[in-house]
């Protein structure tokens, strides 16, 4: 990696019995200083409209780590990593099924795929909470047995709802990222005698996974901001309790910047988690790995100190 | 040090009569194009076949046949003395299952004229791929022999690389020690070298030299004529589908009867 940053310094300096170097006064942007200006000015004023604003954002700090909120951040999370769970084992199987040659199970497939995605995520949430008018109990015979209200847990709509909302949109993504697996990539396998699964789980899977990771990160992130939904299947996360507290604490617009804050910070340590999955999964596909964030600091400060250092000299 | 990795015993195979690859009338259309019209040829152990031909003369197409890439639409065709693809009972012929073809595709190793290496695994781990899913060897196994075939095509020191870190030329070998990884008694190449710069050409060929040297059977589409002429012990000359002409490659090479066989290697040669 050093090695790489060196050479970046390296034709600043005059290669011996070579011609000299150029130094050439460069072009200057004007417009970019404008712009640049502009931009900030602007910028600058937004925020100063929301300072001036009546918005108490005392309460934020106040309420930032309240038992509460935590609670609710808990239950997105939780919800978020169980729907997306849910979502990507069922995307995967169907899109397997999409791609199967049987017709019944590629058409059942492509039923699901397009009722799911069809329907607002919202109306299908309220669907799974009222599912009652249609079931009064539910009957597994010896294994479970129990009235519908019962069964039907907040959590459990909350689950439905998302995930099986999701397994439509991930079953897309993984049906793509199957297809862009060259062909000659399941031939060889099975020039080597192995079976279908096999071809499929340890050859085209962990390459599909580079093409499936990145639209997946975009979904989990979606999710995450889906959850506020679920409030209205009487599940309480972090929107929920971020209102309540609202109304009892007479600062309900702040509340609402809280919730949005820790939103951000929950986005931002997924963001930095799909980064380090997709280096995993890019190993043998380019001839370096891309530098995680930490090496990319350290570069950029070595080569600061670099350019510095060629200053000097001349 | 070669001579002990080599499993393949040459005096075995020869004295046994049934033939290595047997065509009787084999037929194969894609659709309503008709790619094999009728080929008739027989592979004896030991030896080794090269198809010559132009291209879409369907020599690809039949060297995909015989290990069931490609599903036969008439004729029958024998491996080793076993039809591929079916089992006969009386007159009737039975699909084979998929398990049942795997099993049959474990014995004939392939390679690739775009060498279709698994890019997320290093040279190593490709080699090793086969034995350990299909064969169940152990990983350490494994390993050691994977070193043992990637020292003998020449890429020791490149055990540790993924394939785009490998030029043509190394990806090439790294796919024939992993075809032989699964210790086959027949190789099929198609096109081996047609995708490589012609600079390393050479190395492969040499690779596919020494292995013929040990005895391996081996079908081999190429357009390599120097590589035929030296290594090959029968040649076809494949076009439209159909057989025009074979017999030993210095002889085809050299005097061609057919017409057709003269046009084509005035313009090869």
């Amino acid at each position: 990696m050093t090695v790489d940053i060196d050479k970046t310094g390296g034709p600043e300096r005059t290669p011996p019995g070579g011609p000299e170097a150029i130094k050439a006064i460069p072009v200057r942007h004007y417009g970019r200083y404008v712009s640049a200006v502009v931009a900030i000015a602007l910028f600058a004023a937004i925020i100063y409209a929301f300072a001036q604003g009546k918005i108490n954002w005392g309460a934020v700090p106040d309420y930032f780590f309240d038992d509460r909120i935590i609670k609710g951040v808990g239950q997105t999370m939780l919800l978020t990593v169980l729907s997306m769970l849910i979502g990507i084992v069922g995307g995967i199987l169907l899109a397997v099924m999409r791609l199967s040659k049987n017709p019944v199970t590629s058409s059942i497939a492509w039923f699901y795929i397009w009722f799911f995605r069809g329907t607002p995520v919202l109306v299908q949430l309220v669907v799974w909470f009222n599912l009652g008018l249609v079931f009064e109990y539910i009957n597994l015979g010896p294994v479970y047995k129990d009235e519908w209200s019962n069964f039907m847990t907040p959590l459990l709509t909350a689950l439905l709802g998302l995930g099986l909302n999701e397994a439509a949109y991930m079953a897309e993504i993984c049906r793509a990222g199957l297809l862009s697996v060259d062909e000659g990539q399941t031939e060889a396998a099975h020039a080597l005698g192995m079976s279908h699964g096999k071809t499929l789980r340890r050859i085209v899977i962990p390459q599909a996974m580079r093409v499936i990771v990145p639209p997946t990160g975009n979904e989990v992130i979606n999710m995450l901001k889906t959850t506020s939904l679920v409030s209205v299947v009487q599940f309480a996360e972090l929107f929920r309790y971020a209102q309540d507290i609202g109304q009892s604490s007479g600062a309900p617009v702040e509340m609402y910047f809280l919730a949005a804050a820790w939103y951000l910070v929950l986005t931002s340590v997924l963001s930095v988690g799909q980064y380090y999955i997709e280096r995993y999964y890019a190993r043998g596909s380019s001839r370096a790995l891309p530098p995680t964030p930490l090496q990319k600091i350290r570069a950029n400060v070595l080569s600061l100190s670099n350019r510095s250092g060629g200053g000097a000299t001349a | 040090m070669t001579a002990d990795v080599t499993k393949v015993d040459p005096g075995t195979p020869k004295d046994s009569g049934t033939p290595m690859v047997k065509a009787e009338g084999v037929h194969k259309s894609f659709g309503p194009v008709e790619v094999l019209k009728g080929i008739d040829l027989e592979v004896k152990p030991g030896e080794v076949f090269c198809l010559i031909g132009p291209s879409g003369s369907g020599k690809s197409t039949f060297l995909r046949c015989i290990n069931h890439l490609e599903k036969v639409n008439a004729g029958r065709l024998y491996v080793d003395g076993e039809l591929v693809g079916y089992r006969q009972k009386g007159d009737k012929l039975y699909e084979l299952k998929d398990s049942e073809v795997a099993l049959k595709r474990r014995d004939i190793g392939m390679v690739f004229q775009r060498f279709n290496l698994f890019p997320h695994m290093t040279a190593t781990e490709n080699v090793m791929e086969a034995p350990v899913q299909v064969k169940g060897v152990s990983r350490a196994q494994a390993r050691e022999r994977a070193g043992q075939l990637l020292e003998r095509v020449g890429l020791g020191d490149k055990a540790g690389n993924y394939p785009s870190q490998l030029s043509g030329g190394q990806q090439q070998r790294v796919a024939i020690a992993r075809a032989l990884a699964m210790e086959p008694k027949l190789m099929l190449f198609d096109e081996p070298t047609s995708a490589l710069d012609p600079e390393l050409v050479g190395d492969v060929l040499d690779v596919m030299r020494d292995l013929a040297e040990s005895g391996m059977t081996m079908v081999v589409v190429t357009h390599e004529m120097g590589f035929a002429r030296e290594v090959g012990d029968s040649l076809v000359f494949m076009d439209g589908g159909v057989v025009v002409e074979s017999g030993h490659p210095r002889d085809v090479l050299t005097n061609p009867r057919h017409e057709r066989t003269q046009s084509f290697l005035s313009k090869v040669l």
